[in-house]
């Protein structure tokens, strides 16, 4: 595969360069990067003029419901939906029937990534963190690390115990893979479906405090300063206290990183009103404050990450009464545009920065090769279109399933085409 | 006269004037009610179903009596031997049933947002007759029509609504109905059991009776189940009735008699004592015979105006 990037704007937190240039690849591996590079042979032109250049963009969290779970979403057709949302690799959360709590399944979902898709999106499977994710005993993390997991986390569920954590953050911290926590203290949880507050209060709904969440950060971050070797990640971060915890921690140099959904830092609990059970989702929405504060965080490197936390459930799944719906929105092929148009276009967050919260962030907490671009490196790639205005419309997803509250969503800014491990994918006809 | 929406789903975001449509529409049916012949023909020809997937006696017969006596052909369901005890989804159920051709639908649900749900997917009038802890909107019109009757206007009226506000579909459409017609709502209950921010909606928050009674025209006193205990909100019934318990010495301390309501079924002396629930303050069973009148107006106002 021949490619001649021409005049794209190559934004790269790794190298830290951001300039206009000509990028060349031959058989999918960078062979020139410079202003006027001469094309490789047989190269498809692909003009880049007032387009930006990143490094492939990962989804850190992301369910691709493979295995056990084939009807809402399959490693291929989520590949897919990663693709079309711009993302070169996405890591799967261990919440799959099997659970991803052995090595085989590791390997199995691994190695379907590079099957599917020609193999254009890398796929990480986040392996448990305890057998069956039932917080009882430790998952075999040596084994799971050594067959290709990147991270641990019992996602979909907290790891409830102090003592299993403790142990989970000192076992993990052996390989330098990190704990990835689902944060919810449950006894404040159960039976809840969207934030508590004044929302819930109208609505009449059972409410999820948000301090529900805030405790079980702040009892992980008490168990890393004692584990103080441990990696910790918080996933989907969605209150305000919850981030000023993380700062605090941060100062402290604590090993701990965290990610926003787009969701989180754009919608609020008011959405619930009506009803739609695609507002659903663990972490629920939380208020205009916390919406806030999730931009601020990000804006001030509180905020690692950002990753979707892509949940896929099927139509006749979702289309029930709102208490008994499923927990979980897609979120792969909207993320970009949503953080295109919420963080830098109200200048929240610079394209670098953007582009370090989708791809070389997240890549160095779960200890991913850095994307070099410079001659030599395979070339992985996500092009963008800044300026694109698009709407959006769940019926054109690509994922098997349809669960967003974003469908009509006037959003700007989307990918137009991927390169990764020798293959490309260029995007044209996008809806609106 | 025609209603602004062709469902009844609460009271949340009606507006005064439609309100006051149904009131005064539930005041001619009442009198109606006082006939001896009972029976007017406006809704004959067409059928109503009750979906009721929660148990509900006075609710469900107060709407069949409403429908009959309007002529419309009722059907009535329940949950327990019907096929959602099978596994059928409401969405299913629902659409099944307007297969057979129904013309509104009555439905009682113990999920919050059920009713709306349904007003989603079928074509019917739809009325909610309770959804979680959502909204009651016949009950809340009945307490208002009950208030109304007999203190002529609910303009400064002063109600406080005492017990578990917080699962309370009665105190929601309560809370809605009457601030948009003028009256100044309250609550008290126990910490545990008055939800977030509900001093948002415009009411104030009470903890001790003896701090409201003296300043309000009516109490509604909430049923409490028993299984709010057990769920850690409060340490025990003979606690509950001590201090939130609504008792003639409590109320004898006001200057002026209070009314008393209740949406039944009443735990008598527990969040009521017997002797205030059958005095001459309580007007509990005119709100059972103004609960018919209210569920006429709203069925007939919206089976009338398509």
């Amino acid at each position: 595969m021949n490619l001649h990037l021409k005049g794209g704007r190559l934004i790269d937190p790794v190298s830290g360069k951001d300039e206009s240039l000509d990028i060349s690849i031959v058989d999918g591996r960078i062979d020139q990067v410079g202003a006027s590079v001469r094309p490789g042979p047989k190269a498809e032109l692909i003009d880049l003029k007032g387009k930006i250049i990143a490094p492939g963009l990962i989804d850190m969290h992301v369910h691709l419901r493979e295995p056990g779970f084939e009807h809402k979403e399959t490693i291929e057709t989520g590949c897919t939906a990663a693709a079309y949302g711009g993302f070169t690799a996405v890591c799967c959360m261990p919440n799959t029937n099997p659970a991803i709590d052995d090595e085989s399944v590791v390997r199995y979902v691994h190695g379907k990534g590079k099957q599917v898709c020609d193999g254009i999106v890398d796929v990480y499977p986040i392996g448990a963190a305890t057998k069956g994710r039932a917080g009882k005993e430790l998952a075999p993390m040596a084994e799971l690390a050594h067959a290709g997991a990147v991270g641990f986390s019992d996602d979909g569920s907290p790891i409830v115990s102090p003592d299993i954590m403790r142990r989970a953050l000192e076992y993990s911290s052996m390989y330098g893979i990190p704990i990835i926590q689902h944060a919810e203290e449950s006894s404040l949880t159960h039976g809840g479906c969207m934030n508590e507050g004044f929302t819930s209060t109208r609505l009449g709904m059972p409410g999820i405090p948000p301090v529900a969440e805030e405790l079980m950060v702040s009892r992980d971050i008490i168990l890393l300063r004692y584990v103080p070797k441990a990696r910790y990640h918080v996933a989907h971060v969605s209150t305000k206290q919850t981030a000023d915890l993380v700062r605090k921690a941060k100062k402290e140099k604590l090993n701990v990183t965290c990610e926003v959904t787009p969701h989180h830092f754009t919608l609020t609990d008011q959405v619930v009103d009506g009803f739609d059970t695609s507002t659903k989702m663990n972490p629920p929405l939380r208020t205009a404050d916390d919406v806030q504060a999730m931009k601020e965080a990000l804006k001030d490197g509180t905020i690692d990450v950002i990753a979707t936390d892509h949940a896929p459930h099927t139509i006749d799944e979702k289309e029930v009464e709102y208490t008994q719906a499923p927990f979980g929105i897609v979120g792969l092929e909207t993320a970009l545009g949503l953080a295109v148009t919420e963080l830098v276009d109200q200048k929240y967050l610079m394209w670098y920065q953007l582009i370090e919260k989708l791809s070389s962030a997240p890549r160095a907490i779960l200890s991913l090769p850095p994307i070099k671009i410079e001659a030599g490196a395979v070339a992985n790639l996500t092009l963008i279109d800044p300026l694109k205005e698009w709407v959006v419309d769940t019926t054109a997803f690509h994922s098997k399933s349809k669960n967003s509250p974003f469908h009509g969503r006037k959003l700007k800014g989307a990918p137009i085409g991927i390169v990764n491990n020798g293959r490309k994918m260029l995007f044209v006809n996008r809806s609106g | 006269m025609k209603l602004h929406s062709r469902n009844l789903l609460g009271l949340e975001g009606v507006s005064k004037e439609d309100l006051t449509l149904i009131l005064d529409t539930a005041a001619s049916f009442k009198e109606v009610l006082e006939r001896p012949i009972k029976k007017v023909p406006p809704l004959q020809g067409k059928t109503i179903v009750n979906l009721f997937f929660e148990s509900s006696t006075r609710t469900r017969i107060s709407f069949e009596l409403a429908e009959r006596r309007l002529s419309a052909d009722v059907v009535s369901f329940a949950a327990s031997g019907s096929s959602v005890s099978k596994g059928e989804t409401l969405k299913d159920t629902a659409r099944n049933i307007e297969a057979m051709k129904i013309d509104m639908v009555v439905i009682r649900h113990a999920a919050a947002g059920a009713a709306h749900f349904l007003s989603r997917v079928v074509d019917a009038n739809v009325i909610n007759a309770g959804d979680g802890a959502h909204e009651h909107p016949t009950q809340g019109l009945l307490d208002m029509y009950t208030l109304r009757e007999k203190y002529g206007s609910l303009e400064g009226l002063r109600i406080c609504i005492v017990g578990d506000i917080l699962h309370s579909r009665v105190a929601r459409s309560n809370i809605y109905g009457l601030r948009t017609m003028g009256a100044k709502v309250s609550v008290c209950g126990p910490a545990t059991l008055i939800p977030k921010e509900i001093e948002r909606l415009g009411v104030e928050v009470y903890h001790h009776l003896e701090e409201v009674i003296p300043h309000v025209d009516a109490l509604n006193v909430l049923r409490i189940q028993l299984e709010r205990q057990q769920s850690g909100y409060f340490p025990s019934l003979r606690e509950y009735h001590r201090y939130f318990g609504v008792t003639k010495e409590k109320v004898a301390k006001a200057s002026r008699p209070i009314t008393i309501m209740h949406p039944g079924p009443i735990n008598r002396d527990v969040e009521l004592s017997a002797d205030l629930a059958d005095s001459e303050h309580s007007v509990i069973l005119q709100q059972v015979t103004n609960g018919v009148a209210a569920r006429m107006a709203v069925l007939y106002l919206l089976g009338t105006s398509d």
